[in-house]
């Protein structure tokens, strides 16, 4: 684990698809080197050959038969999108 | 008052013809409609729409007739879903019934009532959504506890019968025990996710708040079950919860982690505490000093998790299919950016921020495999305990509820509210809050919650126990 959070709180937020104001992006960062700090708690035990958990209860290969089954319609997968046009939800064009 | 009544009294006046369900859900909503403005249970509620089920509603089913109200987090078809958040509030509309709904309504019930909550579930004092703040009824100056606070006030206010909360790290628990209501959070995997908007989806799940433990079995019985919809689903039997409560409890095995009672719990929840610890000694049970050594890597290990799943899942919102959508956007990238920006809260951004982070390449293992390998040992600590014991008792909050705002600056501190709650969402076990007693501050008697927590897949022996204690109080 890093010893020091050197959080570049721009590309984070760039990655995470979220745009911050300079007062936003200050206050992140020390908010989050001080969460990032406690959660080094982790580095003072030893997990060397501890296998890791995904899930607490888990169940695999989870598959169904692969038969035609009713859906939802064109008009509930609309009905909540901001933009539409016939019948297909709109976004800003892509392609030049 | 119908509203102030339980879900078991309530279904013998219906039963008897004393009652229908139009009287029910006229009394639940005169009850939200003179209480509401003061604590802020709920964002919206449709009582005509309640009046149409109401009036076809059958009787002869086990919750026939009975209002549940529910977090604004599950999808019930022609209602809002808020998740507390700006992105949802303005023109969502669910499409489909979640399948915890599918459920209640097979049983008869009545969906009704949309309850306040932290932004995506993310807090433990509902002062983090974006559309109100929802207060304590014990002490109006105080939080209900969250993320399912709306829920515990409108069960404890009595506005509500009953009500569904969701439960991450401890998001039904806390909030119960603060209010003073009973709250259970099933194993993982009993309750299907399907529909319940998801935050972390290894660790979600639903449950229900009551005002009796016999009505939380109740609700259990129509709750639990497999779902084809959601892959995590247990596909196993479920139990009828209600045959579990009556019976006594000589000769359990109850165990006392010595790792939770430590400096740093109020005084007086301890106080309430020990005096149950010592009532169920006087019911037969047999107390044992226990050991879970890895309990102070589980706030840590949850605040790797959690926000690194919650920063995947919430990265459907983007104001494209649904949700609130950037007027000023130019291009797709830009939508995107100020969609969600304009739209998630302090609180989301800085989680969704921290997943991020912890995600990114170069940190992965560091952050994200490193917590999975804490998770095992807090698990394994548990599956040792168990050996001995047969639940695992505690209190739910370390503290009685906050002053509104008096958290709002530290998130951290606010963080490490949870200690006792998170271990068991991380070991996906069952555990109840149930109150045991009041403190006394600044002239208002604050509720005090007692967690039970159970073995995988034994919500019985937890709602058992804790029957048994409510009874004898």
């Amino acid at each position: 684990m890093p010893d020091a959070h050197q959080i570049d709180i721009h590309h984070v937020a760039k990655l995470a698809r979220l745009t911050l104001t300079e007062e936003e992006a200050t206050r992140y960062a020390s908010q989050l080197d001080g969460i990032l700090t406690y959660i080094d708690t982790l580095t003072r035990y030893d997990l060397g050959g501890v296998e890791p958990t995904a899930h607490a209860m888990p169940v695999y290969d989870v598959l169904r038969a692969d038969e035609p089954r009713p859906g939802f319609t064109q008009e509930q997968a609309l009905s909540n999108a901001p933009k539409r046009i016939a019948d297909q939800i709109q976004i800003p064009k892509v392609i030049e | 008052m119908l509203a102030s009544s339980t879900i078991a009294a309530l279904r013998k006046g219906l039963t008897a013809g004393e009652i229908t369900p139009r009287d029910i859900v006229l009394d639940v909503a005169k009850s939200i409609e003179a209480g509401n403005a003061e604590i802020g249970a709920y964002l919206s509620w449709d009582v005509e729409a309640a009046l149409a089920e109401a009036d076809r509603a059958d009787i002869t089913k086990p919750l026939g007739g009975i209002p549940i109200a529910v977090k604004d987090n599950m999808n019930v078809t022609g209602q809002p879903c808020t998740c507390g958040s700006r992105i949802l509030a303005e023109n969502y509309t669910a499409p489909y019934d979640a399948g915890a709904i599918q459920k209640l309504r097979a049983g008869g019930a009545i969906p009704f009532g949309r309850l306040n909550m932290d932004e995506f579930a993310m807090g433990s004092s509902t002062e983090n959504s974006a559309l109100g703040i929802t207060r304590n009824p014990r002490d109006l100056s105080r939080v209900p506890g969250g993320s399912s606070g709306g829920s515990a006030a409108a069960v404890a206010g009595d506005l509500a019968i009953a009500a569904l909360g969701s439960d991450t790290g401890g998001s039904i628990r806390q909030p119960a025990a603060l209010c003073g209501c009973v709250g259970i959070k099933p194993t993982y995997g009993r309750v299907s996710r399907y529909g319940l908007v998801a935050f972390a989806s290894s660790l979600d799940q639903i449950g229900p708040l009551t005002k009796t433990v016999e009505d939380s079995a109740l609700l259990l019985n129509h709750l639990c079950g497999y779902d084809a919809h959601d892959s995590t689903s247990l596909n196993i039997e479920v139990p009828d919860f209600t045959a579990s409560i009556g019976r006594d409890i000589k000769g359990l095995r109850i165990g006392l982690p010595k790792e939770y009672y430590i400096d740093g719990i109020h005084a007086g929840v301890s106080a309430s505490v020990q005096a149950a610890i010592r009532q169920l000694e006087s019911l037969g049970a047999i107390i044992e000093e226990i050991s879970l050594p890895h309990t102070e890597l589980g706030v840590a290990t949850y605040y790797v998790l959690a926000p690194a799943e919650a920063s995947a899942n919430l990265a459907r919102f983007d104001g494209v299919r649904y949700g609130h959508r950037s007027s000023s956007a130019g291009d797709l990238l830009e939508q995107y950016t100020k969609s969600r920006s304009e739209g998630f809260g302090p609180e989301v951004k800085r989680r969704i921020l921290l997943g991020t982070y912890m995600l990114s390449s170069g940190y992965y293992d560091a952050y994200y495999i490193r917590a999975q390998k804490a998770r095992t040992l807090i698990r394994n600590d548990f599956t040792e305990a168990f050996k001995k014991v047969d639940v695992i008792l505690s209190p739910t909050s370390p503290t009685p509820a906050h002053k509104l705002g008096e958290l709002k600056d530290n998130p951290l501190a606010a963080y490490l509210e949870d200690v006792f709650t998170i271990p068991v969402n991380l070991a996906g076990l069952p555990g109840i809050s149930l109150p045991c007693g009041n403190v006394e501050v600044e002239g208002k008697a604050l509720p005090v919650g007692l967690q039970i927590v159970g073995k995988a897949l034994d919500e019985a022996t937890v709602l058992r126990v804790a029957h048994a204690y409510e009874q004898s109080r």
